[in-house]
């Protein structure tokens, strides 16, 4: 029994330091990847709820899918800012590039 | 107005001069656009005092939204720690939801012929909750679609900018990666399993229509991203997504509005509860969780696929 309470504070205190440091990071990837890392702590903690259900949804969409549609989204975003980059330069500095 | 009638009536004027004069006049072309733009903004930027303009603009408005985001989340933290000093303790019977949870835990395998009550409740008593879940998920896929869908006229490439053809998909294609394609290889097919596996067992374990719905979208997802589009294409096309996304919400619909219309005692009747614990049973929650776990799984296809290419395919 004290084990588990101590397991479930660290995760709980992970969890915090998660929740936090997904809106301090500056780094788009990094933040991504902390949330994803932040459903599979909760997808633990679910477990620990004894509520499986939740711990194989959370699991599949937000560690998983809801992850890789932000990574999606953050490629198309750099895309089409370094063609912005290019598009911005005049023709010489484009023939340069 | 009346002098312009007056001269028609004499046959002075003819109606159709200024249409034809409009069509005359030609699309303003997009390069002489682009370059107008770039000398405004040009001149904007070489201004001498422009910096100091923008630094004193951005210094107010950070100084503004800074507070603001302060005060918001400090006020959004002191309300959810007030609600949660009321919630009841964990593990503690709640004296307002009691019966409800009495009936549950009590009749619920007899009533639905589910051993997992949490799947019982969902699509048993609460069926049209699920029901409307299920509709969201289609009203973001098809929000998706009106967002990110890429129309005929611009995939034949009449207004395509420069650096979309250049670096479409093959720029960025995985799909030649021999790791990859020997995970997928490998993963793929017990993906699949794991999700088949958890669909049908939705009644008599942690599992169902949405968990096990996800892990099959996430296996297609993996399948598109290690063969490529094409193998995908092949199967699975924006038509046999929505036929199968219609027939399993109105399946859905159409079983579920009739039990209830019929006082909760018309179809359940014609299906056999089975015994609690086999595959077949619970009545119409299996059938009901192959439909929203269908649902589920194409939802998340079509949203990978969208994004990443701004079509489903086979249109």
């Amino acid at each position: 029994m004290e084990m588990k309470l101590i397991f479930r504070v660290i995760l709980l205190i992970l969890l915090i330091i998660c929740a936090i440091s997904v809106n301090l990071t500056r780094n788009l990837l990094q933040a991504v990847i902390i949330f994803m890392s932040y459903s599979s702590i909760m997808c633990i903690l679910w477990i620990l709820m004894e509520s499986p259900d939740l711990a194989i949804t959370e699991a599949a969409v937000g560690a998983g899918v809801s992850g890789i549609l932000f990574l999606m989204t953050l490629k198309k975003v750099r895309q089409e800012e370094e063609a912005q980059k290019t598009e911005n330069k005049l023709p010489d500095e484009r023939k340069e590039a | 107005m009346k002098e312009w009638f007056t001269r028609w009536l004499n046959g002075d004027l003819e109606l159709l001069e200024h249409v034809s004069d409009a069509s005359e006049i030609p699309d303003s072309p997009r390069e002489e656009l682009k370059t107008k733009r770039k000398e405004f903004r040009q001149r904007i930027y070489d201004r001498p005092d422009m910096d100091s303009i923008i630094r004193a603009e951005q210094k107010g408005f950070l100084a503004i939204y800074h507070t603001i985001a302060i005060i918001s989340c400090v006020v959004l933290i002191g309300v959810l720690l007030f609600t949660v000093a009321h919630l009841p303790r964990y593990g503690e019977e709640n004296p307002y939801t009691m019966e409800v949870v009495e009936r549950y835990v009590e009749h619920g395998v007899e009533e639905t012929g589910a051993v997992n009550i949490v799947a019982g409740m969902i699509l048993d008593y609460r069926a049209f909750d699920t029901l409307g879940e299920s509709h969201v998920l289609f009203t973001a896929l098809v929000c998706v679609m009106i967002l990110l869908k890429l129309d005929k006229k611009t995939i034949r490439g009449g207004y395509l900018d420069s650096y979309y053809t250049v670096k479409q998909d093959t720029y960025f294609d995985v799909s030649k990666d021999t790791i990859i394609r020997l995970a997928g290889t490998v993963l793929v097919p017990c993906i699949v399993l794991f999700g088949i596996y958890v669909l049908l067992n939705g009644q008599n374990g942690p599992g169902g229509g949405f968990s096990g719905g996800a892990i099959m979208g996430a296996a297609l997802i993996m399948f598109a991203t290690a063969f490529g589009f094409d193998r995908m294409d092949r199967v699975f096309t924006e038509k046999v997504l929505s036929l199968t996304v219609f027939f399993s919400l109105s399946f859905y619909c159409f079983a579920k509005g009739y039990v209830f219309f019929t006082g909760a005692n018309g179809l359940d009747n014609h299906i056999p509860k089975g015994i609690p614990g086999a595959i077949l049973s619970g009545g119409l929650i299996l059938p009901l969780d192959i439909a929203v776990g269908m649902v589920v799984a194409c939802t998340m296809y079509g949203f990978y696929s969208l994004f990443k290419r701004g079509s489903i395919g086979g249109a």
